[in-house]
C-alpha cells in the first residue's frame, strides 16, 4: 500500500526540500535529494508493476478531502490501477534518467538547485495527473505539469525568446484547458459525479442522453469526449494547438526530453485512454480523434523534414508520433496507443538526451548546418542516436517497430470509416520519419566538419553521469517493444465465455475457407497469441482500466490483417533511410534541387504551414488592438466621457454661464450636481412609492 | 447574553483611533508611537476575532454571536449584530489585512503618520461593522462610513492625480449611496422595521421590488465594481498608497458582493430572477472586456486593478446563478481575491518603494537579484490565474460550474476570461520578474527584508492552504448559502420570469415550480440573452 504513496509523493518532498533549502544547503544537496527521491519513486513504481499489473491488484489510496460544495464532492486520492502504474513506471524511470543526466548537463549553470527542484515538481505533477481518482485531480496535475513546463521553458529567464516561448506554451495550453474545463462541467451535470468509478459504471445509463449546449441538443457522451479531447489537443500538441511545442525547445534539453517528449505531451493520450469507457460510446468523437491524429502525424512529419535546428526536428518528430497515438486511440486501439507511448518515451528521450549530448559537445550549437564530421569524436553518443533513430523509424526488432506496426495494423483492421485513411497517412508519415531521422544523423555526425576550429577542438564525449542514463534509455529503446508486446497487444477487455466461444467459431469458419497458406498463417498467429498469453496473462494486463467494446476491438483484429499491411511500414521505413543516404551522403546536390523544384511546397513546410503567422494576426494582434481600443475609447471616451468627466464638464459649462452672476465657482459646481442628484432621487423615490408611504406612516404615529 | 465579542472586535480599532488622537509630543515621537499603537491595536483585534472563527458552529445556518439592542423603537431600528457563514470570513479578512497594512506602511508613510493610522483604524471599524450589521440602518451607516477614511487616504496620501481619482471615486459611490438610502427608507416605512432578518422574510410587491432592486444594484454594482461603472477603480488604485490599495482590493470590493447576498437576493427574489440575465451579460462583458484592457496596461497597479474587475465578474456571475456551487464559488472567489490581489498590491508596493515607478518596462530580471520576491510574485500570479492547488482556482471553478448549470453560453464565454487572465498575468510576470536585464537601478534593488518576508508569509500560506483544503471555508459557508438560496426562490406570482433550467430547480428547494406563469417568457428571456451573446461573439471574432 505504501508503495503508491512513495511513487507519487517522494518527488513532492524532494521539490520542497530542494526548493526551500536549496539556496542554503547548496547544489550538491539538491541534486542528491531530488535524484534519490525520484529513484525511490521509480523503484516503487516498478514494484507496483509487479503487484498491480502482474498480480492484478488495482487499488485506490485515500489522501484527503478537497472541494465539497453541495452535491459536488471531490477528494484527493491516488488511483493505482494498471493504466496509472504503466504511466508511473514510464514517468519515474525516464525522470530518474533525466535527473541524473541533468547533473552533468547543467554542471555549468548557476541555478542547479532551482532546476532540480523544478524537475521534481514536474514529476510530482505528472504523477498526480496519472494517479488521479477523478477528473478534477487530473486537471490539477494537468495544470501542474503546465506550470512546470512554463517554469522550465523559461528557465533561462534572461533570454527574451525563452520567456516568450514559456508564455506561449502556457497560454496555448490554457485554450485546450478551457475545453477540458467545460468537459468537466458537462461530465458533472450528466453523471452527477466526476469520480472515475462513478462515471464509468454509469456510462451505459447515459448513452442516449442529450445535453443542451449553446442551444443545441447534443449527444451528451460525444460532447463530453470532444471537450476532453480539446484539452488533449492542447497538451499533446495536436494540429491546431501545436504551435507551442517547437518553441518550447527554448528550455534546457533535459526538459525537452522529459516533458516535451516522454511524459507531459503524452498526457492527452493518457486522458483519452483513461476515458475509454466513455469514448467507446461516442463513435463520432473517436472519429474526430482519429482524423486529428492522422493529420498531425502527416503535417508534423512534413515540417520535420525541412528544419535545421536539431531539437526542432526531434520536436516535430514527437508531434508526429503523438499523432500516431491519437489515430490509434481513434479506432479504439487504446492499448496500442499506450504501447507506443511507452516505447516512444524511451527512444524519444534517448534521442533528445543524445541531441543534448551533441549540443553539449558542440559548445551549445543547435544548428545542424554547423555540425558534421563528429561521429568519431563522440562515438557513444553517435551509437545512442543510431539506436534511437532505429527505434523511431520502426526498424524490425527495435521498440518502435512493435508499437508502430501494431497501431497501423489496428487502423487498417478497424471498422472505423477513417481507419484506412489514418493508415495511409501513417505510412506517409513513416516514410518521412525514416527520412528525417537519417537526415539528422548524417547532417549532425557525417560529412566534413562545418563548425569552426575552436568548436571542433572542444568536441568531447560527455561525462559518465550523462552517458549512463543514455545507456538505460537505450536498453528501453531496444527491448521495451519485444518484451512488452504480449501485454499491450493482448485483448484488453475481460473476455467473457461467449466472446471466447464466438472467437473460436470465427477461427473455425476462417479455417474452413482458408487455403493452405492462410491456414498456416492463422495457426501461427493463434499460437503466437497463445505464447504471449502464457507469459503475460493478457486479460489481466489492463484489467478494467481500459474498456473496449468487443465490436471495436481493432487490436485483436490487427493480428489478422493482410501480409502487405504488416510489411508496408517496414518497407517505407527502409526506403526513407535509403533516400536520406542518397540525398545527404551520396548525391549532396539533391536537397537543393528538390527545394528549387518544389519551391512553394518547401516554403509551406519550412514555414510550418504558416500557423504561427496566422495566429499572430488573428489572436495576438487582435487582442492587443481590441484591448487598446476598449481602454482608450470604451473606458476613456465613452464611459468616463458620459460619466464622471461628462458630468464635471457639464456642470463646469453651466457654472460658467452662472458665474456671470458673480457667485463662487465651487459652489456652483456642487450646486448643479446636487440638483441633478435630487431630480434623480426624487424620481426613483416616486417610482418606488415612497411618497405614498409617508402619509400612511404619519398616521401610524 | 454572552460576551459581546462582535461589538468588541468592531469598536476596538475605534478605541485605538481615539487613543491616537489624544497623543501628545513632538511629531517624531508621535509618529513612532502611532505606528506601534496602531499595530498593537489591529493585531489585538485580529487575535480577538480568532475566537469568532474557532467558536463558530459550522452546522448552523442562522446568525451567531448575535447582539440586539433596541435603538429607535418607533422606526423599528435596532443595534443588531451577528455573523453567519457568509459574513464570517469577510470579518476575518478585514481583521487579517489591517495589521499587515499597518506593517506595510511602516516605512512607506512618513507624512502625517498619526492621521494615517487613525484613518486605517476607523476604516477597520467600519469594515467589520458592515459585515456584522444585521440592521438596515446600521448597515447603511457602516457601509457609507467606509468611504470617508478611504476617500481621505486616497486624497491625502495618494499620488499625483489623487484629487481627480478621489473625486471620481466619490462621485460614483455617492450616486449609489443616495439611491440605496432612498430604497432603505422606503423599505423601513413599508415593513415597519429595519431589521434585516425580518426584511428578508418580508415579500415586497413585485413592482416595488424592481425599483428597490435597481436602487440597491446601483450601489452594489459601483462597489463591485461591475462594468460599466468600473472606471473609478483603476484610477483609485493607481493613486492610492499601497496599503490603501490593499484594503480597497482586499475588502472594499467585497462589500458589493456581500450586499447582493444580503439584500438583493433574499429580499427581492422576484426582481432578482427578472434581472439575472442582465447581470449575466454585464458579468461576461466585464470579464472579457477588462481582461483585454488589462492585457495592454503598462502600469502595474492599473493592470491588477483591471484584473480585479474581471475577477469580480466571476463573483457576480456566481452569485446570480442562485445555485449552491455558483454562490459558494462566488463567496470563495471573493475571499481568495481578497488575499491574492491584496498581496499583489503589496508586491507592487515593494518595488515601488525602491524605484518609485509602476511602469512595467522599468523593471525586468528581478529574479536575479530578488529571488525571494520573485518566488512570492510567481506564487501570487499563479493564484491570480487560478491554477489548481491555489485558492484562486476553487472560486473560479465553482462559480463557472454553477453558471454552466444555468447557461452553457454564459459560462463558456466567461471561461474565456481564464485564458485571457493567464495571458496578462504571465505578461506582467515576464516584464517584471523575468526577462533580460533592462535597467541598472532595477538590477541593483535589494531583496525582501525581514519585515517584508513576514508580511508575505501569511498570504502565501493562505493561498496554498485555501487551494489544497478549501473545505474548511466551504463547510462553514454552506448552511448559510442554502439559506440564501431558499430565500431567493421566487414565490410570488407576477409579471416575472425566471431562468429556466432543470438544474436550477433542483438546487432551489421547491417553490420554483409555483411561479409558472412566465414559462414562455422565460424562454424568450433566454433567447434574448443568447442573441446578445452571439453578437458579442461576432464582435470578439472580428
Amino acid at each position: 500500500m505504501i508503495l503508491g504513496y512513495i511513487a507519487v509523493f517522494a518527488p513532492l518532498v524532494a521539490f520542497l526540500l530542494a526548493g526551500i533549502l536549496g539556496r542554503k544547503c547548496g547544489d550538491k544537496f539538491s541534486q542528491f535529494v531530488t535524484c534519490t527521491a525520484v529513484l525511490m519513486a521509480a523503484a516503487a513504481s516498478v514494484q507496483l508493476f509487479f503487484t498491480v499489473i502482474l498480480g492484478s491488484n488495482p487499488h485506490t489510496l485515500p489522501v484527503m478531502t478537497w472541494i465539497s460544495s453541495g452535491n459536488f464532492n471531490v477528494d484527493w486520492a491516488l488511483r493505482v490501477d494498471q493504466l496509472s502504474v504503466i504511466m508511473m513506471c514510464v514517468i519515474n524511470i525516464v525522470s530518474s534518467c533525466v535527473h541524473i543526466y541533468s547533473i552533468g548537463y547543467m554542471s555549468h549553470d548557476e541555478s542547479k538547485s532551482r532546476f532540480m527542484a523544478y524537475l521534481s515538481l514536474f514529476t510530482f505533477a505528472m504523477l498526480m495527473l496519472v494517479s488521479a481518482d477523478n477528473i478534477l485531480q487530473l486537471f490539477f496535475g494537468w495544470e501542474g505539469v503546465g506550470l512546470a513546463s512554463y517554469l522550465l521553458i523559461g528557465f533561462w529567464y534572461h533570454k527574451d525568446s525563452a520567456t516568450a516561448a514559456s508564455i506561449k506554451a502556457f497560454v496555448v495550453n490554457r485554450v485546450g484547458d478551457l475545453g477540458l474545463l467545460l468537459g468537466i462541467f458537462t461530465t458533472f451535470i450528466v453523471f452527477g459525479t466526476i469520480q472515475f468509478d462513478g462515471i464509468f459504471n454509469a456510462v451505459t445509463d447515459h448513452t442516449a442522453d442529450r445535453f443542451d449546449f449553446f442551444g443545441y441538443q447534443i449527444h451528451a457522451l460525444t460532447l463530453i469526449c470532444v471537450l476532453l479531447f480539446v484539452g488533449a489537443v492542447g497538451k499533446s500538441a495536436q494540429l491546431g494547438l501545436h504551435t507551442w511545442l517547437p518553441d518550447a525547445m527554448e528550455g534546457p534539453t533535459p526538459v525537452s526530453a522529459l516533458i516535451h517528449a516522454a511524459t507531459m505531451v503524452t498526457a492527452g493520450v493518457f486522458l483519452v485512454s483513461r476515458f475509454s469507457p466513455v469514448f467507446e460510446y461516442a463513435p463520432d468523437a473517436l472519429m474526430i480523434v482519429c482524423v486529428f491524429g492522422a493529420f498531425t502525424a502527416f503535417v508534423a512529419a512534413t515540417i520535420g523534414m525541412t528544419q535545421f535546428d536539431i531539437k526542432r526536428v526531434i520536436a516535430y518528430s514527437t508531434m508526429s508520433q503523438l499523432g500516431y497515438m491519437f489515430f490509434a486511440l481513434g479506432v479504439s486501439a487504446y492499448s496500442a496507443a499506450m504501447f507506443h507511448l511507452v516505447t516512444h518515451a524511451f527512444f524519444k528521450a534517448l534521442l533528445f538526451l543524445g541531441a543534448g549530448s551533441v549540443i553539449h559537445a558542440m559548445s551549445d550549437e543547435q544548428d545542424m548546418r554547423k555540425m558534421g564530421g563528429i561521429w568519431k569524436k563522440i562515438p557513444v553518443t553517435y551509437a545512442m542516436m543510431w539506436i534511437g533513430s532505429l527505434a523511431l523509424a520502426g526498424v524490425p526488432f527495435f521498440a518502435g517497430y512493435y508499437s508502430k506496426d501494431l497501431i497501423l495494423e489496428s487502423d487498417w483492421a478497424s471498422d472505423s470509416p477513417v481507419g484506412h485513411f489514418a493508415y495511409y497517412m501513417g505510412i506517409a508519415a513513416a516514410l518521412m520519419t525514416a527520412f528525417y531521422s537519417w537526415r539528422l544523423i548524417i547532417m549532425t555526425f557525417h560529412g566534413k566538419p562545418r563548425a569552426d576550429h575552436h568548436t571542433m577542438d572542444h568536441v568531447h564525449e560527455s561525462p559518465l553521469v550523462m552517458i549512463v542514463p543514455l545507456l538505460v534509455l537505450a536498453v528501453g529503446a531496444i527491448f521495451s517493444g519485444s518484451v512488452l508486446y504480449g501485454g499491450f497487444a493482448g485483448i484488453p477487455h475481460q473476455k467473457t465465455v461467449e466472446s471466447k466461444a464466438t472467437e473460436i467459431d470465427e477461427i473455425e469458419s476462417e479455417m474452413k475457407e482458408a487455403t493452405q497458406d492462410q491456414m498456416e498463417h492463422i495457426i501461427k498467429s493463434e499460437s503466437a497469441d497463445a505464447i504471449h498469453e502464457t507469459v503475460w496473462n493478457k486479460e489481466a494486463f489492463f484489467g478494467k482500466s481500459i474498456v473496449v467494446l468487443p465490436e471495436h476491438d481493432s487490436v485483436a483484429k490487427a493480428h489478422h490483417v493482410e501480409k502487405w499491411v504488416k510489411l508496408l511500414p517496414t518497407i517505407v521505413g527502409a526506403v526513407g533511410i535509403f533516400l536520406a543516404y542518397l540525398a545527404y551522403m551520396f548525391i549532396p546536390s539533391i536537397p537543393a534541387a528538390m527545394v528549387r523544384i518544389f519551391k512553394p511546397l518547401h516554403i509551406l513546410f519550412f514555414r510550418k504551414w504558416f500557423f504561427d503567422e496566422l495566429y499572430h494576426i488573428v489572436f495576438v494582434k487582435t487582442a492587443a488592438a481590441l484591448g487598446t481600443f476598449l481602454w482608450k475609447r470604451g473606458d476613456g471616451q465613452v464611459i468616463d466621457g458620459l460619466g464622471p468627466n461628462g458630468v464635471a464638464a457639464l456642470s463646469q459649462k453651466v457654472s460658467t454661464v452662472l458665474s456671470k452672476f458673480q457667485t463662487g465657482f465651487v459652489f456652483q459646481y456642487a450646486f448643479m450636481m446636487m440638483i441633478g442628484l435630487m431630480v434623480l432621487v426624487t424620481w426613483v423615490a416616486h417610482a418606488m412609492g415612497l411618497f405614498d408611504l409617508i402619509p400612511q406612516f404619519l398616521n401610524m404615529r | 447574553m454572552d460576551f459581546p465579542i462582535l461589538s468588541f472586535v468592531t469598536f476596538l480599532p475605534l478605541l485605538g483611533a481615539v487613543l491616537l488622537a489624544v497623543l501628545k509630543g513632538d511629531s517624531e515621537s508621535v509618529a513612532a508611537r502611532s505606528r506601534i499603537i496602531a499595530l498593537g491595536v489591529t493585531t489585538l483585534t485580529f487575535l480577538l476575532s480568532l475566537p469568532i472563527m474557532i467558536n463558530f458552529n459550522p452546522a448552523l445556518a442562522d446568525y451567531q454571536f448575535v447582539e440586539k439592542k433596541i435603538w429607535f423603537e418607533t422606526y423599528g431600528i435596532s443595534y443588531h449584530m451577528g455573523v453567519d457563514g457568509i459574513s464570517l470570513f469577510f470579518v476575518m479578512l478585514s481583521t487579517f489585512l489591517t495589521p499587515l497594512c499597518v506593517l506595510a506602511s511602516w516605512k512607506a508613510v512618513t507624512d502625517r503618520v498619526r492621521e494615517y493610522m487613525v484613518a486605517f483604524l476607523l476604516l477597520e471599524t467600519f469594515m467589520i461593522g458592515t459585515f456584522c450589521a444585521l440592521d438596515g440602518v446600521l448597515f447603511y451607516l457602516f457601509f457609507e462610513a467606509v468611504l470617508i477614511p478611504m476617500y481621505i487616504i486616497i486624497g491625502v496620501w495618494g499620488g499625483a492625480r489623487r484629487v481627480y481619482a478621489s473625486f471620481k471615486f466619490f462621485l460614483y459611490t455617492l450616486l449609489g449611496s443616495v439611491l440605496m438610502l432612498v430604497a432603505l427608507i422606503t423599505m423601513i416605512l413599508h415593513a415597519g422595521t429595519a431589521d434585516m432578518t425580518v426584511l428578508t422574510g418580508y415579500r415586497f410587491a413585485p413592482e416595488m421590488q424592481t425599483w428597490l432592486w435597481l436602487a440597491f444594484f446601483a450601489s452594489f454594482a459601483v462597489k463591485m465594481p461591475m462594468w460599466p461603472v468600473h472606471t473609478w477603480l483603476p484610477d483609485a488604485h493607481v493613486e492610492a498608497p499601497t496599503a490603501g490599495s490593499v484594503i480597497l482590493a482586499g475588502v472594499l470590493l467585497k462589500m458589493g458582493g456581500y450586499g447582493f447576498l444580503r439584500f438583493s437576493l433574499p429580499m427581492f427574489p422576484e426582481a432578482t430572477a427578472f434581472f439575472t440575465p442582465m447581470v449575466f451579460v454585464l458579468s461576461v462583458i466585464a470579464i472579457i472586456y477588462t481582461s483585454l484592457v488589462a492585457l495592454v496596461q503598462q502600469d502595474m497597479k492599473k493592470m491588477i486593478a483591471y484584473s480585479s474587475v474581471a475577477h469580480m465578474g466571476f463573483v457576480t456571475l456566481g452569485i446570480f446563478t442562485l445555485n449552491t456551487q455558483g454562490i459558494e464559488g462566488a463567496i470563495f472567489q471573493m475571499i481568495s481575491h481578497g488575499v491574492i490581489s491584496a498581496a499583489l498590491f503589496l508586491c507592487v508596493g515593494v518595488v515601488y518603494d525602491r524605484l518609485h515607478t509602476r511602469d512595467i518596462n522599468r523593471y525586468g530580471n528581478l529574479s536575479k537579484n530578488m529571488p525571494v520576491y520573485a518566488c512570492v510574485f510567481v506564487i501570487l500570479m499563479l493564484g491570480s490565474v487560478g491554477l489548481p492547488g491555489t485558492s484562486g482556482f476553487v472560486g473560479e471553478f465553482l462559480s463557472l460550474l454553477g453558471a454552466y448549470k444555468v447557461d452553457t453560453v454564459v459560462a463558456s464565454f466567461a471561461a474565456v476570461g481564464v485564458v485571457l487572465g493567464a495571458a496578462y498575468m504571465l505578461h506582467l510576470t515576464r516584464k517584471v520578474v523575468f526577462g533580460p536585464k533592462v535597467n541598472d537601478d532595477a538590477a541593483a534593488m535589494r531583496d525582501l527584508d525581514g519585515r517584508e518576508k513576514f508580511i508575505f508569509l501569511p498570504f502565501i500560506v493562505l493561498v496554498i492552504f485555501l487551494g489544497v483544503s478549501p473545505s474548511y471555508v466551504l463547510d462553514r459557508i454552506a448552511p448559510s448559502v442554502q439559506n440564501v438560496i431558499a430565500q431567493s426562490t421566487p414565490v410570488l406570482a407576477g409579471d416575472f420570469s425566471q431562468t429556466s433550467s432543470s438544474s436550477v430547480v433542483e438546487d432551489r428547494s421547491g417553490g420554483a415550480s409555483q411561479s409558472s406563469p412566465g414559462g414562455a417568457s422565460a424562454d424568450d428571456q433566454k433567447k434574448d440573452i443568447k442573441d446578445t451573446k452571439d453578437e458579442t461573439n461576432e464582435k470578439g471574432n472580428r
